[in-house]
């Protein structure tokens, strides 16, 4: 499945190419300071474009800009920013039943639900992000079921998912909690809910062991999870949750990545031990139900932790349809984050935990030109969009 | 959390003590809200009021007791025009109005939510009933002070003489119920159903004004009526929640016909019918939210709602809809309108004293203006940066919020226990 995808991304890749024959697109992105996240920022740095990649990197003047190059200058430029877990794509703006496809309720536990055969990528979310610099998305199924589906990474671009993709199958969407049972009778209990996982890691197992086994979706992508293929992305908030998400990691040996974890602080050295990456919760979660005992400080302890983290826009049933966010980096950086590791988390960060720093993340030859451009410090509430740039194309000039 | 409560009280009570002498803030950027901001200000406050506001050779009594703000802000206690703290509720779903309904009837006055407000620089707040109703209810204006034990100690004048709140009204999809029965479930008929309660409170006003002085000729009390009758004699202010833009013009021509006093709250379509809105003389009381969408009537809600307003000549002020967004983050209000483009002094004032001008309080708070009351907040820098922090809050001459007590900080930042009893409003209002 996946070969057959990344052939799609592939055959895209070279129409894309073609057109960038007819027509070289090479520019110059100049800033006052340029985060390149690999290396101390420049002052007055340039960055060079060529057919989609970014071509050099360096101090004006020392980087010199080629003729027909075409220069855009701003106060502020970084890599464009990586939202590390959304549902935007797949849940909609109106907040109707036809645009909410992120969690199916007919049954708790549904692994086999791709997350690219019901992403838009023409929603209203998915622009509105694009404009205000996150180009790169870790978006499908969201939290609420056992396992609600297949999540995978796009670029905030495109007119169709096969434009968009990075990595059609990044992980399936787990979820331990209380409102799992909200959502579905069966399980009807935190601990029936850990059975009914154990007998599907259980069934996995026994399926890879069989030569040639009748074709079953369910049993495939679960072994995917077991073999560390594809990424166990569970989706927990209290601290018993969080030790039972890695429990379990330890019985089956998957590769486990934490989400929310809003009650991490409480047991920050088992996660620590356990070498977990975190997709933290948005720091301005609301601090009610499941997340009563969230700390906007999480990020600051993570960090100090040495806890591999990055920023989420998350999920949310009604406002804010989607979070941004630099908007949750920047108060995490309020509250104790060193700002040079909030804008670490929204890039590099991003792109490590999420297994693509070779082609995002930060500002050196050869990457993808996913570029984004501030009229000051990105984090700060008054501070605009100015431009944003994926795969070496303008995708906004807007001010936002 | 119980024993942390003890601790409050205690240093509260200390705090309350040291009123006795005059407090003076000194060394800040002082933004009085009225006027310019004031480098290296001076605040003077005594028994609860404001004494002086000024420069750095502002008079300050001997035996003040002096607090250092040199780096720091100082302005007005901030006022949230609408707000879900304190655990009430409001109309039941025996009617679609209830103007008898006062949720000063149910909150409850030591709830965890009005810390959240308190750590967010909130010390005047307008609690609502929901907008699942046409009318839902009585709101009550609360000023934020430390030690409440009963609802009293938070109205505004600490007694329920007299008015202490206004009325909540809402138009468009909320109030609607497919199941209709004591419900619309339509537009036209909420308009239909909203005039028919303004008429029967024309009709008891009429009744009360014939009877004059002549108590055997006055219709029976009815507290319906009564609270509809100070609407009508525009002591009880109508907070209106409404979106589209047709349903503010709804709202604007049921004005005209009954002459009450109202602002409009939430107004996701005021870009649209700002002009309309500055024409009649209405206040809007606002929200930033994140991005957009949510549900149908409130997919064109944009930031820059506040710039149309402004731009329009129109009063507006912003307002939490806690839970909604967070009591703790409501500066970000007005520094998104800044980015979207309100006037650095307007959007200030939209957190303060245009709030008040809304709530008819503004001869008490939004600005520091010497008798004014002394609530006040200090905050570690710029009130429109991220990086800005809440460090103290004051109502009426008392410390209710600091940042640098260990056990007040989790109101601000959250943590294990910071919040017991927080309830989510999520899915009924907005």
């Amino acid at each position: 499945m996946k070969q057959y995808l990344n052939r799609i991304w592939m055959t895209a890749g070279l129409i894309a190419l073609a057109t960038v024959a007819v027509q070289a697109q090479t520019y110059a992105v100049r800033g006052e300071i340029v985060y390149t996240m690999d290396g101390e920022p420049i002052r007055d740095g340039v960055v060079l474009v060529k057919d989609g990649k970014i071509e050099r990197v360096g101090a004006y003047g020392r980087v010199r800009i080629p003729d027909g190059y075409e220069v855009t200058s701003a106060k502020v430029v970084t890599p464009g920013f990586i939202d590390a877990h959304s549902v935007v794509g797949l849940a909609g703006y109106l907040n109707q039943p036809h645009d909410q496809d992120q969690l199916d309720r007919s049954s708790a536990f549904q692994p086999e639900l791709r997350a690219l055969d019901a992403y838009n990528a023409r929603e209203e979310l998915v622009v509105f992000l694009r404009e205000h610099g996150v180009t790169t998305l870790h978006t499908g199924h969201g939290p609420g079921a056992l396992a609600s589906g297949q999540t995978m990474l796009v670029k905030t671009t495109g007119e169709t998912v096969n434009e968009a993709l990075v990595d059609s199958v990044w992980g399936v969407a787990f979820t331990l909690g209380r409102s799992v049972s909200g959502n579905y009778t069966n399980p009807g209990s935190r601990s029936r809910a850990m059975a009914m996982l154990r007998t599907e890691f259980l069934k996995a197992q026994e399926y890879a062991k069989k030569e040639n086994p009748a074709r079953d979706l369910r049993m495939e992508i679960m072994g995917d999870v077991l073999a560390g293929r594809v990424k166990a992305v569970f989706t927990v908030h209290g601290a018993t949750e969080i030790q039972s998400a890695l429990r379990l990691q330890r019985e089956f040996g998957f590769d486990l990545v934490l989400d929310g974890a809003s009650e991490a602080h409480l047991v920050i050295d088992e996660i620590k031990a356990a070498r977990v990456p975190v997709i933290v919760h948005p720091t301005m979660i609301r601090p009610g139900g499941e997340a009563a005992n969230a700390t906007m400080e999480m990020a600051a302890i993570l960090h100090r932790n040495g806890i591999p983290f990055a920023f989420q826009s998350g999920f949310e049933g009604y406002v804010p349809k989607t979070r941004v966010v630099q908007f949750e980096a920047g108060v995490a950086a309020a509250n104790g984050l060193p700002v040079a590791a909030a804008l670490r988390a929204l890039t590099l960060g991003g792109a490590e935990l999420l297994g693509i720093a070779d082609r995002v993340g930060s500002l050196r030859a050869g990457k993808d030109a996913d570029i984004a451009l501030f009229d000051g410090d990105p984090l700060e509430y008054t501070t605009h969009t100015v431009g944003v740039m994926i795969n070496g194309r303008w995708v906004s000039t807007a001010t936002r | 959390m119980k024993h942390y409560l003890f601790l409050a009280l205690a240093l509260v009570a200390a705090t309350a003590q040291a009123q006795d002498r005059p407090v003076a803030v000194r060394g800040g950027t002082v933004i009085p809200i009225t006027g310019e901001p004031i480098q290296n200000g001076v605040l003077v406050v005594h028994n609860g009021k404001i004494l002086a506001v000024g420069g750095a050779n502002t008079a300050i009594p001997r035996n003040a007791t002096i607090i250092d703000a040199t780096g720091k802000f100082v302005m007005p206690g901030l006022v949230d025009t609408h707000s879900h703290v304190g655990n009430g509720d409001g109309g039941d779903g025996s009617a679609a109005q209830h103007p008898d309904v006062r949720i000063a009837d149910a909150i409850n006055p030591r709830s965890d939510t009005f810390n959240k407000a308190r750590a967010g620089g909130i010390t005047t707040v307008n609690v609502m009933p929901g907008s699942g109703h046409l009318l839902s209810g009585q709101t009550v204006y609360l000023k934020l002070r430390g030690d409440a034990t009963r609802i009293e100690d938070l109205l505004i004048n600490r007694t329920f003489d007299g008015i202490y709140g206004g009325i909540k009204m809402a138009n468009g999809t909320n109030s609607l119920r497919a199941s209709g029965g004591t419900f619309p479930n339509t537009r036209g008929r909420s308009a239909a159903m909203q005039r028919q309660l303004f008429l029967r409170a024309q009709e008891y006003q009429r009744k009360i004004r014939e009877a004059g002085d002549d108590a055997s000729k006055r219709p029976a009390r009815d507290l319906q009526m009564e609270a509809m009758v100070e609407v009508l004699e525009g002591k009880r202010i109508v907070h209106y929640h409404t979106h589209t833009h047709y349903d503010i013009l709804t709202v604007l021509r049921l004005r005209e016909e009954f002459g009450f006093r109202v602002v409009l709250h939430h107004v996701s379509d005021a870009w649209a019918v700002a002009d309309e809105i500055a024409a009649a003389g209405v206040p809007s009381s606002i929200i930033h939210i994140d991005s957009p969408g949510g549900k149908l009537e409130t997919i064109h809600l944009t930031p820059e709602n506040g710039a149309a307003l402004e731009r329009a000549g129109a009063d507006f002020a912003y307002h939490t809809d806690d839970g909604i967004t967070d009591s703790r983050l409501f500066l970000r209000s007005a520094a998104f309108g800044v980015r979207a483009g309100v006037s650095r002094a307007k959007a200030l004032e939209a957190m303060t004293l245009a709030g008040a001008r809304m709530l008819d309080m503004a001869d008490r708070v939004g600005s520091l203006e010497p008798g004014k009351d002394a609530d006040f907040i200090i905050l570690s820098g710029d009130p429109l940066s991220v990086y800005t922090h809440v460090e103290q809050t004051w109502v009426e001459g008392v410390k209710v919020f600091d940042r640098a007590n260990p056990e007040q900080r989790p109101y601000a930042t959250g943590g294990l226990n910071a919040f017991d009893d927080a309830v989510l409003h999520v899915a009924c209002e907005h």
